[in-house]
């Protein structure tokens, strides 16, 4: 299953209900398009770092998608891309990146339960960690001692 | 003596380098919009390239500026 984070920009002139409207339409399109909207949520109407068609600020709204394909993207897109009222969008997949950061976090408790278990049975010099300091502190002391043999 | 050793902050910090994150990336732009090299920023070439990508797609929706004069 794909996730999605779609980002689009609505023109400030709209009202509040209107920009609700919107937020529900395109939602629609989405799940007619087979796709599952996890959440959406309205930034509310924010400053633009620079004006985009003389506006100076505009409403952002975040929909969280997920589905098999992308075909509600394309779909989503396509209807923005015509849209008068939606000044930009964006879509990013995302799917790839939640699974490294969950991969990371895996291995992370991986570690601190071998730290744990190592820590338990032999406390000293166990971890990755403290080995590895140990040698940079024993290549540190060499050092000195053969410079000492030159002169 | 000398300036403090740089690290990379995202990964020590674990942080998920979002392009909604406007106010963390913000911190790796100067004053005129430009992204800071990582030779400045001493993030690792990983997290530099998220960075970069991120502040790129907040330019885009305007989230964060291309120049501020």
């Amino acid at each position: 299953m794909r996730r999605y984070e779609v980002v689009f920009v609505l023109a400030p002139g709209l009202t509040e209900e209107e920009v609700e409207q919107q937020i529900e339409a395109y939602s629609k399109v989405a799940k007619e398009s087979g796709a599952n909207v996890l959440e959406t949520e309205n930034w509310g109407k924010q400053r633009l770092a620079y004006p985009i068609n003389k506006h100076n600020d505009a409403y952002y709204i975040l929909m969280n998608l997920e589905q098999e394909d992308g075909s509600a993207i394309s779909e989503l897109e396509r209807r923005f891309r015509v849209a008068d009222s939606v000044i930009r969008f964006l879509s990013v997949r995302i799917d790839p990146e939640l699974k490294r950061a969950e991969k990371m976090e895996r291995r992370k408790e991986a570690r601190l339960r071998r730290r744990a278990q190592t820590g338990s049975e032999a406390p000293a010099a166990s971890s990755e960690e403290i080995s590895s300091e140990a040698e940079v502190e024993a290549t540190e002391e060499k050092e000195p001692a053969a410079a000492g043999e030159k002169e | 003596m000398g300036r403090r050793r740089k690290y990379c902050r995202v990964c020590a910090g674990k942080h998920y380098v979002d392009f909604k994150d406007s106010k963390f990336l913000s911190q790796y732009i100067s004053e005129s919009g430009k992204i800071i090299p990582r030779r400045i920023t001493g993030a690792c070439a990983t997290c530099q390239r998220k960075i970069t990508t991120a502040i790129k797609r907040a330019r885009h929706l305007a989230l964060l500026p291309y120049v501020e004069r």
